[in-house]
């Protein structure tokens, strides 16, 4: 497809798409710190993942907020099944995110391990999916 | 927060937290406690007892013994002492430094002061007379001001010492002085860096020449990194002349309490242990302080069981590690000890330890909250735990008050005990020894 075609018909609007931006780089951050202190074992590591999920939470909530007020606004218009998939995807994320969150809230070696690092790789394709979804529509916007 | 708030955070974590119900027929009390299997939950669960008044409530102690309210309205009373004149010093403060570093040390701050009292943090020592023996404090001053978070107390050879959360100072005192404004006197600085366990436990060995102070660990379980572990989770020998000290004991994460067993001169401590892998792990307890010992934390816990969530591991401190000699329970906070001294209250009252319990918030089961007594023969532990101050709790699982500090004095055949949720002094003495009726005005003089 044009270039042109997918950024300007397909975009998101701008405060949606600079919303979106943060879980994506949160969470994806996130991940790296995991992987940084499982390989290291130093602290800070884990504090750093555990703001950074803390973080992807909150805009990350901003975001699910608004895709599903759009998805109900706009329910009988087109495009309904990327919206329900749009939106699942980011609840999906979020609720991951969230028992990530917890998990992180624990002390020393627990506070990752491997079901941390599987929640923060699955939060992180997450986030990712829902951009290339956001991004990827060539109709009217698929969040208004 | 609200009321509503509160409850609904606490229900919240109770159904992530899996309920994280005991097992009520575990005993983790005594030499050799049963420990259950690490059991974490992805909430820690915060079960804080909500703080309610005494009204007109006392503590229930038992058969043959009176209690009074020594004095109230105190700003967060913590250890005591009795100097030889009778009057008594009781440490008020609230210390700790501790930053942020996690989401988790935001919201769990929230909730853990629920069960707190509001008062200001006294940052002052007051002394209490009760002359007349008639279990209320008629005379009370501000005793030393302008402290920072003052905890351990003793008196040697003329001397206060007090151990402040940053350093171990003295002031000359001259028997019945009311009223202390000289400079402190510094002994030795103490360990003070985020001060995340910050209380500084305080006594004095037998011959009076050794100060002994607990430091207690700057976290749960080294989740702040091991470089600021340094010199924490200790026991420090200060000498009294020269300020020097040693290294006692290591690994024993938060000695709250320290004082000398009567018939052997043995250091014993109260020790409150690590949180967040089940409700029943690990046991809070009661050791002699054995010279050169290592006592596990953070790499094991009651001896030589591993913890996992230390990385890296230390196996070769871990095959060091010694149990400790009793167990006081998981989760109960001992804050207090203090031995019976020349025959205590007399019959099963002679021998041994009183250990004041702060009480539970990791657990939903809630456990300490009173005052217990732990029997002794010939200097060792000997017999099960039992009560002696309770009522801390209301049916419904309320606070009235949380025990910290106690006091044997065996002078005037008394107990006392610090209570920093009421801020009250409590006063426990057998029905016989009460010299006059409890409602009776002070007597002339």
């Amino acid at each position: 497809m044009p270039i042109r075609q997918f950024m300007t018909e397909g975009a998101p609007h701008p405060v949606h798409a600079i919303l979106l931006g943060f879980p994506i780089a949160l969470f994806s951050s996130g991940l790296l710190s995991d992987i940084a202190y499982l390989r290291t074992a130093e602290i800070q590591w884990t504090n750093f993942s555990a703001w950074l999920i803390a973080g992807g939470l909150v805009f990350g909530a901003m975001v699910l907020a608004w895709a599903l007020v759009s998805l109900v606004l706009g329910w009988r218009g087109a495009q309904r099944l990327p919206r329900i998939l749009y939106a699942a995807v980011l609840a999906v994320m979020w609720i991951l995110g969230l028992i990530n969150a917890f998990k992180h809230s624990q002390d020393g070696w627990s506070s990752v391990g491997a079901f941390g690092l599987t929640l923060s790789i699955l939060c992180t394709l997450l986030a990712l999916a829902a951009g290339v979804i956001a991004f990827s529509h060539r109709e009217r916007e698929v969040v208004r | 927060m609200s009321r509503l708030s509160w409850t609904g955070a606490v229900a919240l974590a109770a159904l992530l937290a899996g309920c994280g119900g005991s097992d009520p027929s575990l005993d983790q009390t005594g030499p050799a406690p049963e420990l259950p299997g690490i059991r974490e939950t992805l909430i820690p669960t915060l079960k804080i007892a909500e703080p309610t008044g005494w009204g007109d409530q006392v503590p229930t102690v038992p058969d043959g013994f009176t209690v009074t309210a020594l004095a109230t309205g105190l700003q967060i009373p913590r250890q005591m002492l009795v100097l030889p004149n009778g009057d008594i010093l009781v440490a008020e403060g609230r210390g700790g430094n501790a930053p942020a570093l996690r989401p988790k040390d935001v919201i769990a701050g929230v909730i853990k002061k629920q069960g707190n009292t509001q008062v200001d943090s006294g940052d002052r020592i007051t002394l209490l007379r009760d002359a007349d023996q008639d279990g209320r404090a008629e005379v009370r001053t501000v005793f030393i001001d302008n402290l920072d978070a003052p905890y351990g107390l003793a008196f040697v050879d003329g001397y206060i010492y007090v151990a402040n959360q940053d350093a171990l100072v003295r002031f000359p005192y001259q028997p019945g002085q009311t009223r202390i404004t000289a400079a402190p006197e510094e002994v030795t600085k103490l360990p003070s860096r985020i001060n995340h366990h910050w209380t500084k436990a305080l006594t004095v060995s037998a011959d009076g020449q050794t100060l002994y102070v607990g430091i207690g660990s700057n976290s749960n379980v080294g989740e702040r990194g091991m470089a600021i572990e340094e010199e924490r989770a200790v026991v420090w020998a200060i000498d009294r002349q020269t300020g020097a000290r040693r290294t006692v004991a290591r690994g024993i994460r938060n000695p709250t309490a320290l004082a000398i067993e009567p018939q052997t001169s043995a250091l014993w401590a109260v020790v409150n242990e690590r949180d967040e892998i089940g409700p029943q792990l690990v046991p809070d307890y009661l050791t002699s302080v054995r010279e050169g010992a290592f006592y596990g934390w953070p790499y094991s816990y009651w001896g030589k069981n591993i913890e996992p969530r230390v990385r890296p591991q230390r196996p070769d401190l871990v095959a060091t590690a010694i149990a400790p000699d009793y167990a006081l329970g998981s989760h109960v906070a001992a804050l207090g000890l203090s031995f019976a001294t020349d025959g205590g209250f007399g019959g099963a009252f002679s021998q041994g330890a009183f250990v004041g319990q702060h009480g539970s918030w990791n657990r939903s089961d809630l456990s300490g909250y009173k005052v217990s007594w732990v029997p002794f023969a010939g200097g060792q532990p000997n017999g099960g735990m039992v009560d002696f101050a309770t009522g801390f709790l209301t049916e419904d699982g309320r606070a009235r008050g949380r025990p910290v500090g106690v006091v044997f004095d065996a002078g005037r055949r008394i107990l006392l005990v610090a209570d920093d949720l009421s801020n009250t002094v409590w006063r426990i003495a057998p029905r016989a020894a009460a010299a006059a009726p409890q409602r009776a005005t002070p007597a002339p003089g």
